[in-house]
């Protein structure tokens, strides 16, 4: 069966303001959706809210992947049932090597008594990093402690790779990459597109969406996805800013919770 | 103020003890003085920490050890703490050495391994010299009282130029409460030697759950350029207290590196210091500690600067479990003269539930202004974005906490660098925090 997940009038507070209004969204296996939006206006809410992030608490609405109602699970949870964020600011975490952390992540999701092996989880986690270009130290080093805004990235698409996600939410995965690295990632996303996998990926920057092709842009605004189309959208937004759907729209502030 | 001990202290019983056991005028003498001296001194003054209100009573007698002929016989307990490859394996049971070896290699070198007892009527001269001239016996009431009644003990002698490759290893265990525990480690490195030792203190069987204590001092004495590396790692039993006060005296251009884990069950009162006397001379001390149920904890590293162009190096890690209490201390004392000094520490706590508390106390003392100095101090809780991150990879709750909880002790553990006491030290932290 391909991947379904559908998001339905999802209210989410944090600190007792109500953040996200009621968001709708459906992403089949294979597609790509992107949300597009000014700063403040919700976006990385409701990737925290899908994943399950503490602070972030749920009032209404329903996610689910594959019938799966993924609100109802814990954060560990969610990831193995193949929810997977790429943040915005990924954790540092001391004396915790790269390589130790993605073995625990992987045998997370394997049976007690049959943990991947460490020759084979060494080969695969070389290969990856290989792809993605990373410097091989980097396994050794301790989880993101360090990492340039870039590295941290790259360990952030890593991870995708290696843990096979069915549902990836991509929260600004372009800032703070160079060009080449841009490209780099891009491929790695791109690799990863197949008709099990939906991707929902957050940026600002048509750019981005040159490399990775959206099936599906969607403009977020007061809590609310307030517009949506093909990419011909994004592209409008790039050249024209946002002036015009909030004209549009009639809205005057189009950031949330700021009152 | 004044311990009630299960035998009293005072200069007759000390005389007659030590020479029941044989031991030479002159130490006799001393023990009589510091005998003398308990009933005088004060407590010492620890940070926050009312020791007067420990168990100090049971410092139970003198107890002769009956030796073994060879490591074998050692219990399985024991022996499970030998490590590899050692030079040299020095074993003592509550008050007495049972067991030594060493290598014919550093014998022929002159390298001198062997309980403190024993060496003070075999080498005399040389122990008499530098007994107490690092930790005196007049400094307060404990280090009296452990000067009268010190048994069993380490010495270890390295001669100049000679560099001892492998470590000494000594094994101190107590398995009767009433025999008393007290070792005195004294080791002395001549000019440009170096040595490595590496101790466990461990208390099994009656000794680990009936009220007893563990009273050691250790001195170390580094001429020029010679380099020790200290290792101890004590895991001894819920009712013992342990007061473990070790120095370090250093000469031109010495160094020390200290690697404490205080891994016991009961209260713990550990004091690590080094003196940095001579010009360019360096220390470096890392202590690891796992608190649990009610425990309480004094952890103390200190570096007195003497010399000019001297470094010290130390740092603190803590995990507070249940109701463990952790009280650490950092002090760093530069005095007039010693240009060009440096001194850093850290000292880190990590609170694992509500009632455990932890308090870190980084104390600069600089009467010269031409130094370096730093220091970083935290107490904190396991970070819950930190927690959430691993959890959103998959990792369920606790492993996500058990991983941040290792990795805050790994950047002390990763650096031992004998494999066998990182090892063994890995193995007593998973014991003391899966428990
Ligand atoms: N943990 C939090 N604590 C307090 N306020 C928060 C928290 N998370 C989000 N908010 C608030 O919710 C609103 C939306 O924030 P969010 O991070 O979702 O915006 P965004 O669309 O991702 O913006 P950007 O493009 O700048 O990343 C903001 O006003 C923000 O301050
Ligand atoms: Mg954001």
């Amino acid at each position: 069966m391909s991947t379904q997940f559908i998001i339905n009038d999802l209210k989410a507070s944090v600190e007792g303001k109500e953040i996200l209004k009621g968001i709708n969204l459906e992403i089949k296996g294979g597609e790509i959706h992107a949300i597009m939006g000014p700063n403040g206006t919700g976006k990385s809410t409701l990737a925290s809210a899908l994943m399950g992030h503490p602070k972030y608490e749920v009032t209404d609405g329903t996610a689910h992947l594959n019938g799966e109602d993924i609100l109802e699970m814990e954060v560990d949870e969610r990831a193995r049932a193949g929810m997977f964020l790429a943040m915005q600011y990924p954790s540092e975490i001391t004396g915790v090597t790269n390589a130790d952390f993605l073995r625990s992540a992987i045998n997370a999701r394997r049976e007690e008594g049959n943990e991947i092996s460490l020759i084979k989880f060494i080969r695969q986690m070389e290969g990856k990093m290989k792809e993605l270009e990373m410097n091989p130290e980097f396994a050794h080093r301790y989880l993101n402690e360090g990492f340039s805004g870039g590295e941290k990235k790259r360990n952030e698409i890593l991870q995708m790779m290696l843990l096979d996600p069915k549902l990836v939410i991509l929260d600004e995965i372009d800032s703070g990459l160079d060009i080449d690295a841009l490209r780099i990632v891009s491929n790695g996303v791109n690799a990863m597109r197949s008709e099990d996998r939906g991707f929902l990926v957050i940026t600002h920057y048509q750019r981005l969406l040159n490399y990775i092709k959206p099936d599906f842009v969607h403009v977020m605004m007061q809590g609310r996805i307030v517009k949506s189309g093909g990419p011909e959208l994004a592209e409008r937004l790039e050249n024209e800013g946002y002036d015009w759907v909030k004209e549009e729209l009639g809205i005057v502030d189009e950031t949330v919770g700021q009152a | 103020m004044s311990i009630q001990l299960s035998t009293p202290v005072n200069r007759q019983a000390a005389e007659a003890l030590s020479r029941s056991k044989g031991e030479p005028e002159w130490l006799t003498a001393k023990r009589a003085d510091a005998a003398e001296l308990v009933e005088t001194l004060e407590l010492p003054k620890v940070e926050k920490t009312r020791i007067d209100r420990w168990n100090l009573s049971a410092y139970g007698q003198y107890k002769a050890a009956q030796p073994v002929s060879s490591a074998q016989e050692l219990s399985q307990d024991i022996q499970a703490f030998v490590t590899e490859s050692q030079a040299g394996l020095l074993v003592t049971r509550g008050s007495g050495a049972v067991f030594s070896t060493l290598s014919d290699e550093l014998k022929a070198q002159g390298v001198i391994f062997t309980d403190l007892e024993t060496a003070a009527r075999e080498h005399g001269a040389i122990v008499q010299q530098y007994l107490h001239t690092v930790v005196p016996s007049n400094e307060d009431k404990l280090t009296a009282l452990h000067s009268a009644l010190w048994n069993g003990g380490v010495f270890v002698y390295v001669p100049k130029n000679v560099e001892v490759e492998l470590p000494l290893q000594a094994l101190l265990y107590n398995d009767d409460a009433e025999a008393t525990f007290a070792p005195h480690v004294l080791i002395v490195a001549e000019a440009n030697s170096r040595v490595t030792y590496v101790d466990n203190v461990i208390t099994t069987g009656s000794a680990a759950q009936v009220a007893a204590i563990h009273h050691g001092i250790v001195e170390v004495v580094a001429k020029a350029g010679a380099k020790v590396s200290f290792a101890s790692i004590h895991s001894m039993g819920e009712e013992v207290v342990d007061i473990s006060i070790r120095r370090a005296a250093l000469d031109n251009d010495a160094r020390v590196e200290w690697i404490i884990g205080d891994l016991n069950d009961g209260n713990t009162l550990s004091d690590t210091k080094s003196v940095l006397n001579g010009r360019g001379s360096s220390s470096d001390s890392k202590v690891i500690s796992i608190g649990s149920k009610k425990q309480k904890l004094s952890l103390t590293t200190q570096a007195v600067h003497w010399g000019k162009s001297t470094d010290s190096q130390m740092i603190t890690r803590a995990v507070m479990r249940e109701e463990a209490t952790a009280i650490i201390n950092g002090i760093t004392k530069i005095e007039k003269g010693a240009t060009k000094a440096n001194g850093e520490q850290t000292e880190k706590v990590l609170m694992l539930s509500p009632k455990s508390r932890g308090d870190a106390n980084p104390i600069l003392l600089i009467d010269e202004d031409d130094v370096t100095a730093g220091h970083a101090a935290s107490v904190g809780q396991v970070n819950p974005e930190q927690v959430y991150y691993l959890m959103s990879r998959g990792i369920a709750k606790i492993d996500a906490e058990r991983l941040i909880i290792y990795g805050f002790l790994a950047p002390v553990v990763s650096e031992i660098p004998i494999d066998a006491v990182r090892e063994q030290l890995q193995r007593l932290l998973e014991r003391k925090l899966e428990a």
